[in-house]
Formats: structure tokens, sequence, C-alpha cells
């Protein structure tokens, strides 16, 4: 107590680390918490990853990864994601400098290119349930259909959400909350590249080579 | 293809009537109070002040009522499950069936963890955090709205399954194959499910926010290490909640995915793998004991502090402790089935990090015992709650202890010593910490104190019934019987679990003593009103305000300069004598504004789950869009903010500080 | 005395005054898209190559994938060891943490209960449809 009392008496401006700030500003609790968000996905995603580590070799004599997974196409969905998520850095770059063209033109490219990898990926799907590789053929497929597929529906979820800020910067324009909502969508596309790398890795690449 | 899915007349449960009956209680009750409600005229206040608030001091105060309510809920269950277990011995059949007596178990464990104890120490932190930290709210306070209203949703849900269908029997964990769709073709399961997801969506976005919170919105001055220990072990219980809850929603999900669309993660078809689940299960389910039992720490730290009179013992290894103990919690999971086929090296390391993680647990007993010593100890209600934790706590922290052993667990595993140990630790911690809690900060929330009378004789009928009811079960477990009979031929069993029903009616009696003491206390609350804000000589700065507290919870930003802000500010003004603080010009705050999105997505929330479990695949659909609407609505809403005018800040003040004079 | 100053917002750059000689923000993102483009490259290469044992492979893949990861926090995500963003890394490294206990221990406790009930890899107890 007596310390407590001697540590009342520093004048207060003596004290100015970060973390004696007082609140932070709306814009960095706003992408804090989304950060934080974030992680928790990724859990979720390593909750996904690690199911599918276990069933990988239980196909029930079904078809296995090496003998379904075409590289062509991934490489393309790779190629798609990697280069909206330069759009999308360079789409929060015109964000904050205002500029409505280059935010609107960085935004269309990236929603393209994020269908298109939608498009292929769903076109993978329909081919292999196609051929009777469905997820309820074996745990291995439940497994790759449920991982791969998640990270599917955040695509899908980030495009509708990537949609309705356009029409967000249409109404409000560049309003501190459209701002920090845009900055929060492009920590998400970033983040489903990220998940992308390990699919990648751990579901395609790791599926043929072995 | 059927309209309403697997719904028919046939759901309702009308042959049985221990069930109508419960129901129909259940309707009556929920009735009276709409009735009363509307016979009041009290809809509109209703919505706007607590509906449709986004203040976390009263979506706390909602989360602790809907705690209580469900502690009723699973009290009644237990009632059921000792009182059947005492009459049906040797040939007796007791007077529950098989089936209701699996359903009866499985809901007493989900809505005791998931639906009691999650919302009050949720609740807990909702009211207190933000006060502690000195700040007006919490940092999203619509989406704090918004995981309340789901957590409430998971809990209508699995009271709807009382009267609507069955709730599940495969035990609060749900392992498969039990729970697959093979063996548990009914509807239980799924109810289980999704009020789990739904609830669990709430408390993953209640533990963002409170992350976000503490770690980016504190008053000036407030470093970590000012940080009042609840804080600090609320943060430790929200990463906890962060970075467990999404493993349960993969879990679950993936069940679903079995029990909807023929998955095969868990199936015996396949390939898949039982041993998958279980292990992703205890992933989740050990943290989860941990975001439960490490805010009721931080409960019986603050009580033990400001009912000594003294600071803290040992602040810096309380805080170490917590945060240790918030990293280890993630390294013992597969102590919850060393019996299921590991090798030793497995089972040893698991086993060797449960003893580890007695160590801080230990040092924190032993700063609250030091807290104590030496100190003014006034026993009120709080301190009762708190003494009788640390001596029942230690009892189920070293019967945990044995366990983490592998070879004596092999003995004990899924014997009724195991239903001691987690009661001791989950009665003798959590329950009295929320008790504590709701006895310490209730007079800040209402601006009355609890009656002390009534306290007491609730503190001790729960203290010598929880002795009464859980000390015969390690016994009964050392003689060999297993957990969740429904039936038993050992009539040597019988006279302990006599005596652990007579001890649930001890316990039943502190339920009632607990009501009681809420009814006196409201009745009397002229007598019990508390004027000065501080009523307990208190030490943190949700004491510094008045009670309860405004929306705006204080006028100006507090300042902090050091641990035991609103101790010091006390000493310091009467080391000086100077007058509390010159007259400041007050200035217009900025608050949140009310918003329904939390309380229609919920409803959406309810649509889509009750949906989703009678196979209603429109409904869904439904529920889904409007959810969706429902959030783009608030998305383009153009004012979240509203501005209390400095002159209502000032009137407050001014007859906050008449109150006190007087 | 310096002015008290606020962690930064995940994915925000370092503000400029603190950091002058700071390349353009284009810049950063452009060399990101070509190392993260190698690196792919490099990652199709290595999952085809007869040229590493089988599980050089496998440890190659995964070494790539990190730096990959690695490279997208840095330059897409702007996550620096700056006192500017603490908290943010901090963040981080539970999640990693996290993340690494639960793929590891699972994948460790699932292997080690198949090979000690003596089941074939991958196998599980209760396989019915064992081919």
């Amino acid at each position: 107590m007596n310390i407590a009392v001697a540590i009342d008496q520093i004048p207060q401006e003596a004290l100015p680390s970060a973390s004696e700030a007082g609140p932070a500003p709306k814009r960095i609790v706003v992408a804090f918490g989304f950060w934080i968000f974030l992680l928790s996905d990724i859990v979720m995603f390593a909750a996904l990853f690690a199911s599918y580590a276990v069933l990988v070799r239980s196909t029930a004599g079904g078809p296995t990864g090496a003998q379904l997974f075409n590289q062509t196409t991934v490489a393309i969905e790779t190629a798609c994601l990697l280069f909206s998520s330069y759009t999308c850095g360079l789409m929060s770059l015109a964000v904050n400098s205002r500029r409505y063209l280059r935010t609107y033109l960085g935004a269309l490219i990236t929603f393209a290119l994020g269908a298109i990898f939608l498009g292929l990926e769903i076109r993978e799907f329909l081919s292999m349930i196609a051929i009777g590789a469905a997820p309820q053929r074996s745990a291995f497929l439940s497994a790759f259909f449920t991982l791969v597929g998640c990270h599917g529906l955040h695509v899908a979820l980030g495009l509708i959400w990537l949609t309705v800020m356009m029409v967000q910067v249409a109404v409000f324009g560049f309003a501190a909350r459209v701002q920090h909502r845009l900055l929060c969508f492009s920590l998400f596309w970033h983040a489903l590249d990220i998940v992308w790398v390990g699919v990648l890795t751990v579901v395609y690449l790791m599926g043929v080579s072995s | 293809m059927n309209f309403l899915g697997k719904l028919d007349w046939n759901a309702i449960p009308l042959h049985e009537p221990i069930i109508m009956g419960a129901t129909g209680f259940m309707v009556l009750v929920v009735l009276v109070v709409l009735g009363f409600v509307t016979v009041k005229g009290a809809w509109p206040y209703l919505w706007r002040e607590w509906l449709t608030s986004v203040d976390h001091k009263r979506i706390g105060a909602m989360y602790c009522i809907l705690a209580l309510v469900m502690m009723l809920r699973g009290f009644s269950d237990a009632i059921m499950i000792r009182s059947q277990q005492a009459l049906a011995a040797g040939g007796a059949q007791g007077y529950l069936p098989p089936e209701h007596f699996n359903q009866i178990f499985s809901a007493h464990g989900t809505i005791m963890i998931l639906f009691m104890a999650m919302p009050f120490v949720v609740g807990l932190m909702n009211f207190a955090v933000p006060l502690q930290l000195g700040v007006r709210d919490v940092a999203f306070p619509t989406l704090n709205s918004v995981s309340f209203w789901l957590t409430a949703s998971g809990a209508l849900l699995v009271n709807i399954s009382l009267a609507v269908g069955e709730f599940s029997k495969a035990t609060w964990w749900g392992y498969p194959p039990l729970s697959e769709m093979q063996y548990s073709p009914g509807v239980g399961v799924d109810y289980y499910l999704w009020s789990l997801q739904i609830s669990g969506i709430g408390t993953l976005l209640a533990g963002i926010n409170f992350v976000t919170t503490i770690l980016k919105l504190r008053a000036p001055g407030m470093s970590y290490m000012r940080m009042p220990v609840f804080c600090w072990t609320a943060l430790a219980a929200n990463l906890l909640i962060v970075a467990a809850f999404p493993v349960l929603t993969a879990t679950l999900a993936m069940l679903a995915l079995d029990r909807y669309l023929g998955f095969h993660f868990f199936s015996l078809e396949g390939q898949g793998n039982q041993m998958l689940y279980s292990n992703l299960f205890w992933v989740w389910g050990h943290p989860e004991v941990y975001i439960l039992i490490l805010p009721a720490f931080g409960v019986f730290s603050e009580v033990m502090a400001t009912f000594s009179g003294k600071p803290l013992f040992g602040y810096r290894s309380m805080v170490a402790a917590t945060m240790t103990i918030c990293v280890l919690s993630f390294l013992v999971w597969l102590h919850h089935f060393f019996t299921m086929g590991a090798s030793a090296n497995v089972n040893g390391f698991f086993g060797v990090m449960s003893m580890i993680i007695a160590l801080p647990t230990g040092a924190k007993v032993f700063n609250w015992l030091f807290t104590m010593y030496g100190g003014r100890v006034r026993f009120s209600v709080p301190v009762l709650w708190s003494i009788g934790f640390i001596v029942t706590f230690v009892i189920g922290g070293m019967t945990g202890v044995l366990m983490a052993v592998p070879p004596a667990d092999f003995q004990l595993h899924n014997s009724v010593f195991l239903v001691a140990h987690f009661h001791n630790v989950a009665i003798g911690g959590v329950v009295f910490g929320v008790m504590a809690g709701y006895n310490y900060w209730f007079p800040k929330a209402f601006g009355f104190k609890l009656d002390e009378r009534w306290g007491r004789a609730s503190f001790w009928c729960w203290f010598v019934g929880f002795y009464v009811a859980f000390m015969p079960l390690y016994v009964l477990g050392l003689m060999g019987m297993t957990r969740r009979m429904q039936h038993y031929d050992n009539l040597s069993w019988q006279p302990w679990l006599i005596a652990a029903a007579f001890g649930t009616a001890i316990i039943l009696v502190g339920v009632v003593c607990q009501i009681v003491q809420l009814v006196v206390s409201i009745r009397h609350r002229e007598e019990l009103r508390d004027v000065t804000g501080d009523p307990w000589n208190a030490r943190t700065l949700e004491w510094a305000t008045a009670s309860p507290p405004p929306a705006w919870n204080f006028a100006f930003q507090p300042k902090v300069a050091g641990l035991d802000a609103f101790w010091s500010s006390k000493s310091h003004a009467q080391a000086t004598r100077e007058e509390p603080a010159p007259p400041r010009n007050y200035e217009p705050v900025e608050m949140p504004k009310n918003s329904a999105t939390g309380f229609v997505t919920a409803f959406f929330a309810v649509v889509i789950g009750f949906a989703l479990i009678w196979h209603i695949w429109w409904l869904a659909g439904v529920g889904m869009f409007g959810a969706f609407v429902t959030l783009l609505a608030f998305s383009f809403r153009r004012h979240n903010e509203i501005e209390v005018p400095a002159e209502e800040i000032a009137r407050f003040v001014r007859a906050h500080q008449a109150g006190v004079a007087a | 005395m310096t002015e008290v100053r606020h962690e930064r917002a995940p994915g925000d750059r370092p503000s400029r005054e603190m950091n002058e000689s700071a390349p353009s923000e284009f810049l950063v993102y452009t060399i990101g898209l070509v190392v993260a483009v190698l690196l792919t490259a490099t990652s199709f290469w290595t999952a085809n190559t007869t040229l590493l044992w089988s599980g050089g492979v496998v440890l190659g893949l995964a070494v790539l994938a990190i730096a990959q990861m690695g490279i997208h926090l840095v330059f897409f995500l702007h996550i620096s060891s700056g006192p500017e963003s603490t908290n943010n890394v901090l963040a981080l490294a539970f999640g990693a943490l996290i993340v690494f206990v639960v793929i590891a221990g699972t994948m460790w406790i699932v292997a080690d209960m198949n090979t000690n009930m003596m089941m074939p890899s991958g196998a599980p107890m209760s396989m019915r449809m064992q081919h």
C-alpha cells in the first residue's frame, strides 16, 4: 500500500509507455479485435488440418490423393489467390489515400480472381464426386472435402463481404468505419491466402508426392 | 419430402408424465412472467433498457440471470439423478426409465457447464472488467449483445428439447460412435450439437471482445502490472476461449457432417476414427475447465484483498501463475482418456504435465492464505464462500493429482470417484467463486447489498450439503461403482447413495435460501441501500463510481498511478485531507446506441437451430437469410453513438455526492 | 521525453515519421508477390522432383510453406518486430503455439494409439471395411 501511494506521487507525464497510454483509437481496437478473430479462425483450421493429417491414409480402399489431384488446377488456383492477395494489398493502399477509382478497380480484380478460384474449386469437387470420390466414400475424402471446402466457404464469404464493402464505399464514401472494415477485410483476405499455403502444401503437394 | 421435416405431433412426449409435468411447470412459469410483464406494461421498458441494451453492465446482469435460471434447471436434473440412484438398488428400477435417465445426466452436464457456469463467469467478467479497467464499455458493445443473445438461444434450444423431441442420451461430450446417426437416430444429439454450436459462437465472440478490451482499452496509466487480478484472470480465460472454442466448433461441425451428410470422420464405416473425436473434444474440454476456474480465482483474489483490508499477497506471482496455467492448460488434455490405449510415453507425458499444473495453482492458494494472514478479515458472505473454496478446492485438487497418475487413473477412470473429483473442483471452485462474485458485486450492480443472514445460511447449506453429497461418491468409486448407472445390483452401495441424496437435499435448502435471500433483499432494499458506491471499503476502480453505475460508468476518465488504484486514491485523499475533487467542467460523453441486432440475430439463430434439428431445410434457409439481413442492416446504420449531454452527467454526479454526504 | 504512443493496428504500415527511409508501400507488396511466386514455384518443383528422398520432400515442402507464410506476414500483413506491434506479435505467437500444439499433439496421440493397439498405420481399432 505504501508503495502504491509512493507511485501515486510520481507525476503522470513521467510514464509514457504504450501500455499506459489509455484507451486506443477506434481503428486500432477494431483491427486488433479482428486480428484476434483471425487467430481463432486459424485455430479452427488447425483442428481441420489435424483431422486431415490423421485421416489422410484412411481411404477405405477408395481413391487416394495422388490419384485424384490435378496439379495444373491447383497451380492456377494458387496463382489466383496469390495475385488477389496482391491486388487486395494495392486496394488497401488506394483506400488509405482515398482514391475511389483505384479502390473499385482493386476490389474488382480481387473479386474476379477470388471468383475464378472458387469456380475452379467447385469444378474440382464436382468432378471428384462424379467419379465416385464423394466425401461419403472414405474418411480421407470426408476430411479433404471439409478442410478444402471450409477454406472455400471462407473465400465465398469474403466475396460477399467485399461486395457489401464496395456498396458501403459508394454510399458512405471513405468514412472512418468503412475504412476500418476495409482494413479488416484485407487482413481476412491475406489470412485466407496464408491458410491456402497450408492447404496447398499439406493436402495437394504432399498428397501428390507421396 | 415433408414440409416440417421430422417434426410431427409424436415429438411431444405426451405419454411421459414426468417430462410433461416439468414441461407444464416450465410453460406455466414462462406464461406467468410474460403475463406479469404485460400487466405491468413493462414491455417498452424491458425492450429499451434490457433486451436491446448494449451496456456491458446490463448484459452482464442478464448473463447472470440466465445462469441462475439454468442452474435451477440443471439442479433439478441433479436431484433426479441422485434420487434415482438412491432408489434403484437390487431389483428396483427407480422411477426413471433408462432412456429418460440417460437424457437427464446428459442434460445435467451440458447445462451446468455450458449454460450455467459459462454464462455466470462471462456475466461477472462483463459486469466487472470494464469498470475495473476504468473505461466506459467493452471494445465492441453491440457484438457483446449478440454474444449474450446467442448464448441465450443455445439455452432456449436445450429447454425446448424438453418439450419437443428429446435431448441427447450420449452424455455431455457426445462420443461417437454412440452419437452417430446409426446409434442415436433421434433428434437428441442434434439438439446438443446445435445448442452448443450457437452458444459456442456467442462465447467465442465474447472472448474476442474481452481480449481486445483488456489489451487495448484501459484507463490512462493502467499498465499491465497495474491491472486488478480479476482482469488478469479474465484475460487468461478469454485467451483460452479464443484458442479453444474454435476446436469445439470444428469438432462438432465434423460430427454434424457425419450425422447429416453421411461423412466418415468418426463413424465405424469408411475408416472413420472415433479416437480423433475424443482427442479433439478434450483439446477444447480441458482449457474449458480453466476458462471457468480462472475467473473464479480472480474473484477470490479481489474478495480476499478487500475483506482482509490488505493488498493481495504476491500480486506478481499471482499474475505469473495465471498466465502459466493459461498455457499449460493446453498441454494436459489426454488425461481425460488415459485408458483409451496410448502408450506409456504419451500417458507419462500428459500425466506429468497434469501434475505440473497443480504447482501454479498451489502458489495461488498460498497467496490467498498469506493475504488473510495478519489482516483484519471481515467474515462477510463473499469471504465465507472464499474460505469454503480454499478448503474444498484443495481436497478436489489433491484427488485430481491422484488421478493424474496414469496407473491410478486406470483404476478410477469412469468411476464415481471421478464424478466426485470434478464436482469437488467445479462446485468448490467455480460455483463457490461465482457465488462469491455474485454477493460481492451485487451492491455495485443494483445499489443495495444482499441480505447477510440468508446469504450465510445459503453458504452453510451448500458447503455442508456438498460434503454430504460427494464424499460418499469417493468411497463408492473406490468400491467400484461406475458412473451413469440407472440401476445397480450391489446393495452395499445403497446406504452411501442415500447419504449422497440427502446431501443433495441439503444443497436444495441452500438453493432455496439463495432465492429467499434475493427476495428478502429486494423487499428490504431501502435498509440495504448503498449510497457511497463503496460498501466493502474496496480497492479497485469499479467501487470509485456510484452504485449502480451510470451508463457512462465514470464522469471523468480515471487516471491510474498504481496497483489498487481506488485504494491509493482513498488513502491519498485521507492523508492530505483535501476535498475529493475540485469541481470540474463536465464534458459530454459519446455512448454506443442501443441495438436490436443481438436480439433479432439470436431469434434467427433459434430458428436456424430448430430447423436444422428437425430437418426443416426451407426454414433453415429463411433463418440464415434473416440473420444475414439483420447484420447487413446493422452495418448500414449511420449513427452508432449517442451523446450524453454534460448537464445530465453533472446532475447525476451532484445527486450521487448529495447521497454520500447525507 | 517521448510522446505517449499507441501500438499499431495489425495490417497497418509503420507511421511515416517513425521510418523516413521506408520503401514505398507499392514496392513492399510487389517484393512480397515476387518472393511468394518464387517460393510457390519451388514448392511445386520440390513436390515433383526425384532428386530428394521422400522424407526430404516433405521436409522441404514444410520449410517452404513456413517461409511462404512468413513472407505473407511480413510483406502483406506488415508484421514487424518493432515495439509498436508487440501485442500483435504476441497474439500471433500465442496462436502459432496453439496451432502447433493442436496439430502436433493430435498427430502424436492418434499415431501412438494406432501403433500401441497394434493396428496397421492409419487404420483404427473399429475398422469394418478393411480391404
